[in-house]
């Protein structure tokens, strides 16, 4: 009966509507919506040698980076949107639109809204053949919301939240309360040594440092290329 | 997973780094690319002409012909390419899918066999691009009314398994089925028509008695009429009731158009039987006696013509609105203007501006009857703009309704609107259902995820043989991927059936914390990894017991590793694993 009601009112809604655009007279609007004119930045990066000469890849990784970037970003930059849609792909799952806009964030180093080739190509050279110490600075950077040097409660909730959000809600055990925030109070406690509420980059370092997990994980991508 | 962000993964893998220093627990191992060979160019001859293109490029999209080992198949040894007897210019189309993502359908391409070749390839057809979609689907839908009309004429055996009900409506839908429903139609035709006739005859003087004039015919021979009305209404009747009987979905059928012209048609009679004593309602007994002749519009199921005139009408009524609405515009102002002009005029019909919106009207149309004449010089004027203008606003939007009806008419009298509407969503479904492969795809890996990990042992060749039969390098790097998030966050994906019930699980009792077979000693490790030792529902049941060992496998060196220091080669490796 409830669905009976509901499409009597539609219906009835429906026939007001008619009965509005008779006597208004609207001719049936036209579908086609005048596309924003696609601003036309072509971006071309700096030559093969220089690049090899800024970051640790060979040429051959360069080209293959290249034709991979350039095959989904045919201006030669990458704009958040297009970020955001890319990194979706990989986690169906959840929502990864906050974690990216992060990510986004750490690998535009001039903070202009967009990723050019060397920006990625930089971001990926410390990442994947960086020393411990760029590496754990790069994640230092991506924590540090607002680049001010330390990274505080809130910072750190934010992200971790945002990585939760990547898990989407169909987990095991359910997500029940507020993990990230216990997830945070952990992670402060291991690496605030000063008991300061705010970690800088040294404690940082130290801190993890001292975890052989994360040092074994960090050596785990290496080949990733 | 979609395709050219099948380049991005590496560096969706690299970015991974960021949740080191948030995650407690270890990261599984990630899987190895042993076939790393440098990316090499694949010659593909298409009975002659040669296409090249990257190895990569073709290994965006695995579940197609080019991009799995199918195209091993078509190896040739002599010229080291892949040869595929097909057609070139269709190939064409099919290459740029996997070098833009896009799949484009060629308009001067036959569309049954670009079908062929797409299946050839491996390709569903959905994912055509938005750009040339509407294009594919209405010259498939052409050719299959083609098709269809080709082969209705053999079909005239009758469906087995039809019960009475449904071979009562489909001879009622399609006369031509059967005679008896033929015989049926012309029947009701031939007394629809006599109904009319007779309502028409009713009217008409027909001879009068010396002292009277003129009756009408109807109430001559009232008892002959009225026995014609009867046998109509009666025939009208059964065909409804019959009709009604036959519907498979009664209360759609009572909804419908048709069904309603049909009740409206035979109610003044029951109506008139009803209300005969009753002198004062006479006058509206009268006016029901209107209503017969919607009789007149039961032709509409034997006229093919007449449906589509409704319908055209139904989907012109935008251009009708607008033409009404102009039309009552300017009727209103010139009339307003004619009334002030003739005001000063000595017996002027204008009495009003309501009665000159007769005259506007008879005007406007250019029919001019001449019962109301401007007489005032400032009226006449008014009057001939009026009459100019009139042929302008008429003009305007008829060309507008009589090119629908001819669209109309040409294109869509076989088509079913309702029926594109449910095509256009299963494609939606169907691409859907092709892209979330993935999701249950990693969630089918995770089950076997267990004996891949104690089987990726670094040198373990093997295992990486396995491990390669099932899933292909990018899939696995993507499972590796969002494994490191599930150990990241210390949770796990799960489909949604096996959610609901761990929900309800948990609302019936409570989860002790961790295993109590483990050593207390585990800290931030033990919770992520206690989850291993408890029993997840499975659903597969053929998994259940290599799992079962797998799982009490996991869990006793779990136990043991706390304790023992690292001495035999297997649990020590897994111990450094896990630790």
């Amino acid at each position: 009966m409830a669905g009976c009601s509901q499409r009597c009112r539609q219906g009835i809604f429906k026939f007001l509507q008619c009965l509005h655009r008779f006597v208004s007279g609207t001719l049936s609007k036209d579908k086609v919506d005048d596309e924003l004119e696609m601003t036309m930045v072509c971006h071309r990066p700096e030559g093969l040698e220089q690049l090899e000469a800024q970051t640790n890849f060979t040429k051959r990784e360069l080209q293959v980076l290249y034709r991979g970037f350039k095959n989904e970003c045919p201006s030669g930059v990458v704009n958040e949107e297009t970020f955001k849609h890319i990194y979706a792909q990989f986690f169906p799952h959840g929502d990864a639109s906050n974690y990216a806009h992060y990510l986004f964030n750490a690998f535009d180093s001039a903070h202009n809204g967009s990723i050019k080739f060397e920006d990625f190509v930089m971001g990926l050279s410390i990442l994947l053949r960086g020393s411990v110490r760029e590496k754990l600075q790069w994640t230092f950077n991506l924590y540090d919301i607002n680049r001010d040097g330390y990274i505080n409660k809130e910072e750190m909730i934010e992200i971790v939240r945002a990585i939760y959000d990547m898990m989407g809600k169909y987990t095991y055990p359910a997500l029940k309360g507020d993990v990230p925030k216990q997830h945070v109070d952990a992670f402060f406690q291991k690496m605030d040594k000063n008991k300061d509420g705010v970690v800088t980059l040294e404690e940082f370092i130290l801190a993890c440092q001292e975890d052989e997990n994360m040092m074994r994980s960090l050596q785990l991508f290496e080949n990733v290329i | 997973m979609a395709a050219g962000v099948a380049a991005w993964l590496p560096f969706a893998r690299a970015a991974a780094i960021g949740w080191m220093p948030v995650a407690n627990c270890p990261m599984p191992v990630a899987p190895r690319d042993h076939s790393k060979q440098q990316d090499e160019l694949i010659v593909l001859n298409v009975s002659g002409r040669r296409f090249q293109t990257w190895r990569t490029t073709l290994d965006r999209y695995p579940d197609t012909l080019l991009g799995s080992s199918e195209k091993e198949f078509f190896y040739n040894e002599e010229s080291k390419e892949y040869f595929f007897d097909r057609d070139p210019d269709a190939f064409r189309s099919i290459l740029n899918f996997y070098r833009t993502g896009k799949l484009h359908y060629p308009r001067h391409e036959c569309i049954s066999a670009y079908d062929e070749e797409l299946a050839f390839f491996g390709i569903i057809p959905e994912i055509i691009g938005d750009c040339c979609y509407e294009e594919y689907k209405d010259r498939k839908r052409e050719n299959a009314e083609r098709l269809m009309d080709d082969q209705e004429d053999n079909k005239d055996s009758k469906l087995p398994n039809m019960n009475f009900r449904e071979t009562m409506w489909r001879a009622f839908e399609n006369p031509h089925t059967s005679t008896m429903a033929l015989v049926f139609y012309y029947v009701t035709g031939f007394f629809i028509a006599i109904s009319v006739i007779t309502n028409v005859v009713e009217t008409v003087p027909c001879g009068s008695t010396p002292n009277q004039k003129d009756v009408p015919c109807g109430e001559r021979y009232t008892v002959a009429f009225f026995c014609m009305d009867t046998a109509c209404v009666m025939i009208f009747t059964v065909e409804y009731l019959m009709r009604l009987f036959a519907a498979p979905s009664r209360y759609r059928f009572m909804r419908s158009v048709m069904s309603i012209i049909d009740v409206v048609a035979i109610l003044p009679y029951y109506i008139g039987l009803v209300m005969t004593n009753n002198e004062d309602v006479s006058g509206a007994f009268v006016t029901l006696r209107v209503f017969r002749v919607f009789r007149i519009f039961k032709f509409s199921r034997h006229s093919q013509g007449l449906r589509i005139l409704g319908y055209t009408l139904k989907s012109c009524a935008s251009e009708l609105g607008f033409l009404l609405f102009s039309l009552t515009m300017a009727i209103i102002i010139f009339a307003t203007v004619m009334f002030y002009a003739e005001k000063g005029s000595s017996s002027s019909k204008f009495t009003s501006i309501p009665a000159s919106f007769w005259y506007t009207i008879v005007t406007m149309t250019t029919l001019g009857y001449g019962d109301m004449v401007p007489k005032t010089i400032a009226g006449k004027i008014f009057g001939s703009i009026c009459s100019l203008s009139g042929v302008l606003v008429i003009a305007l939007p008829v060309p507008v309704i009589v090119s629908n009806f001819s669209r109309i008419y040409h294109q869509n009298q076989r088509a079913d609107k309702r029926r594109a509407q449910k095509v256009q969503k299963a494609r939606l479904a169907r691409i859907r259902v092709a892209k979330t492969g993935t999701s249950s795809a990693f969630l089918h890996c995770k089950r076997n995820g267990l004996f891949d990990e104690l089987r990726e042992l670094p040198g373990s060749e093997e295992g990486e043989q396995q491990l390669s039969k099932t899933t292909t390098l990018l899939e696995s790097q993507h499972h590796h991927l969002l494994h490191c998030l599930e150990k990241t966050t210390a949770h796990e994906f799960i489909d949604e059936q096996l959610y609901e019930q761990n929900c309800l699980e948990g609302a019936l009792q409570s989860y002790p914390s961790r295993s109590p077979s483990l050593s207390s000693q585990e800290g931030p490790t033990g919770t992520c990894c206690t989850r291993r030792a408890r029993k997840t529902p499975l659903p597969d049941a053929s998994l259940s017991s290599a799992c079962q060992r797998g799982l009490q496998e996991l869990s006793a060196v779990h136990i043991q590793c706390s304790d023992q220091p690292p001495l035999s080669t297997r649990s020590a490796v897994v111990s450094e694993i896990d630790t």
